[in-house]
């Protein structure tokens, strides 16, 4: 099996996987980081969004041996120390989430928008989630507190 | 999902020298249409080539009217690309809409071209641009590359290393996305060449991307949106699926068409 050499939430790690290894199976079974959600078979929903090497990636669709090399942010990156990230805190004033399942996914895609585009309108942000389905809330709120978030962040 | 060997060789060389020894290789570009359908059993390679070490694949040129696009290169890339942005306003705003933020940061032109997926937007502008299709041994123009359905003329082994597009007059693309996957329910690219005007429709065919003639026709002799709405779409060889019938999709042809020649003409 080929061994991989990562850095996971500022953590260097060294394993062996599979080559058909998903990187969201390495994260969730290998690493136990369960925070990071799998959400659909299909590569639609977003749920397992994470950063790799700063960028927005479905790790879903993804090898874990393709993240040889790579940094790697989960959700469970934003708050170290137990203190909600300023977009974490967002989503919860906002009531951007209800059951919960997408968020990991929102948070993480909408913190590698923000880190893109500090600023964005709200048209930019519901254009940068297309790719994070959420069956409950209808967006407004997600919007909402992405929005928020930006701001937080800049300030 | 099947196990497979994986690899990830660091040149075209021994990129194809892999695949030559294996029994049923496929090569991995970005991933994103590809771990789709490993996860589903609907390929089992024995192997799967991983091109993303391929040095020779990446990066983005501009010279003498051509703007040269390695196959690796992301979506991403090419929709911040200011190089394509200046040269061909309408391939970066193409490349920006592809499925969404998180696949186009894996996603690459070549990955897209050699899986020729009937929805998939970059066969468009492919064919709307007539742009010259590079493999590690031959260059195929755009009319001669596209082979159908999920079919290019891509020998077995053989690996796409570039794009390159002529710079147009002008051009414009748009589209009607699936809200679901973000694909093409209909895109269509129009571009105005010194030889003409070209308008190539994706998601539409049911054999894939292909021209447009009576769009053409009209365009070439009023390079307008507004006197598109007199043209009939013919919907023999359109596709109909749940999503959209033949009919449906000729009406789409002709509004997505009237929005990329506004789009072109700089009235969005």
């Amino acid at each position: 099996m080929p061994e991989i050499s990562l850095t996971v939430n500022g953590e260097q790690i060294t394993k062996s996987v599979e080559g058909r290894t998903l990187l969201v199976e390495f994260i969730r079974e290998t690493l136990k980081l369960t925070g990071t959600h799998i959400g659909c078979d299909t590569s639609q929903c977003g749920a397992c969004t994470v950063h790799l090497n700063g960028k927005a990636v479905k790790s879903c669709t993804m090898l874990a041996v393709q993240a040889d090399g790579a940094e790697i942010t989960t959700i469970e990156g934003l708050a170290p120390d137990g203190r909600l990230n300023p977009m974490q805190q967002a989503f919860k004033d906002h009531h951007g989430l209800q059951c919960g399942f997408c968020t990991p996914g929102m948070i993480m895609r909408a913190m590698a928008l923000v880190a893109e585009n500090p600023e964005p309108t709200e048209t930019e942000v519901r254009h940068g989630l297309e790719g994070n389905i959420c069956r409950c809330t209808g967006y407004q709120n997600i919007v909402a507190a992405v929005l928020d978030g930006a701001k937080a962040l800049r300030s | 999902m099947e196990d497979f060997t994986y690899s990830r060789p660091a040149s075209l060389s021994d990129a194809v020298a892999v695949h030559g020894n294996a029994d049923d290789a496929m090569y991995m570009a970005g991933g994103q249409t590809l771990i789709p359908v490993l996860k589903q059993g609907l390929a089992m390679p024995t192997d799967v080539i991983d091109l993303g070490a391929v040095w020779q694949l990446d990066g983005i040129a501009v010279s003498g009217g051509t703007v040269t696009i390695g196959a690796m290169t992301r979506h991403a890339v090419v929709a911040a690309s200011n190089d394509v942005g200046r040269a061909i306003p309408a391939l970066a705003t193409l490349a920006g809409g592809i499925g969404d933020a998180q696949v186009r940061n894996r996603g690459t032109i070549g990955g897209s071209l050699a899986n020729n997926d009937p929805s998939a937007d970059y066969p468009a502008a492919v064919l709307g641009l007539n742009a010259t299709v590079v493999t590690d041994r031959r260059e195929l123009a755009a009319g001669g590359y596209f082979d159908g359905m999920f079919a290019t003329s891509l020998e077995p082994g053989e690996i796409i290393t570039a794009v390159k597009f002529p710079v147009p007059e002008k051009a414009g693309y748009a589209k009607f996305p699936n809200p679901a996957s973000r694909y093409a329910l209909v895109g269509v690219f129009v571009a105005k060449t010194a030889s003409g005007v070209r308008v190539a429709a994706t998601g539409a065919g049911q054999d894939g991307v292909f021209r447009v003639t009576v769009l053409e026709d009209a365009l070439n002799d009023d390079f307008r949106a507004a006197p598109l709405r007199d043209v009939t779409i013919p919907e023999d060889n359109l596709m109909t699926d749940m999503h959209a019938d033949a009919a449906y999709r000729a009406h789409l042809i002709g509004v997505m068409t009237a929005r990329a020649v506004a789009r072109a003409n700089g009235r969005d």
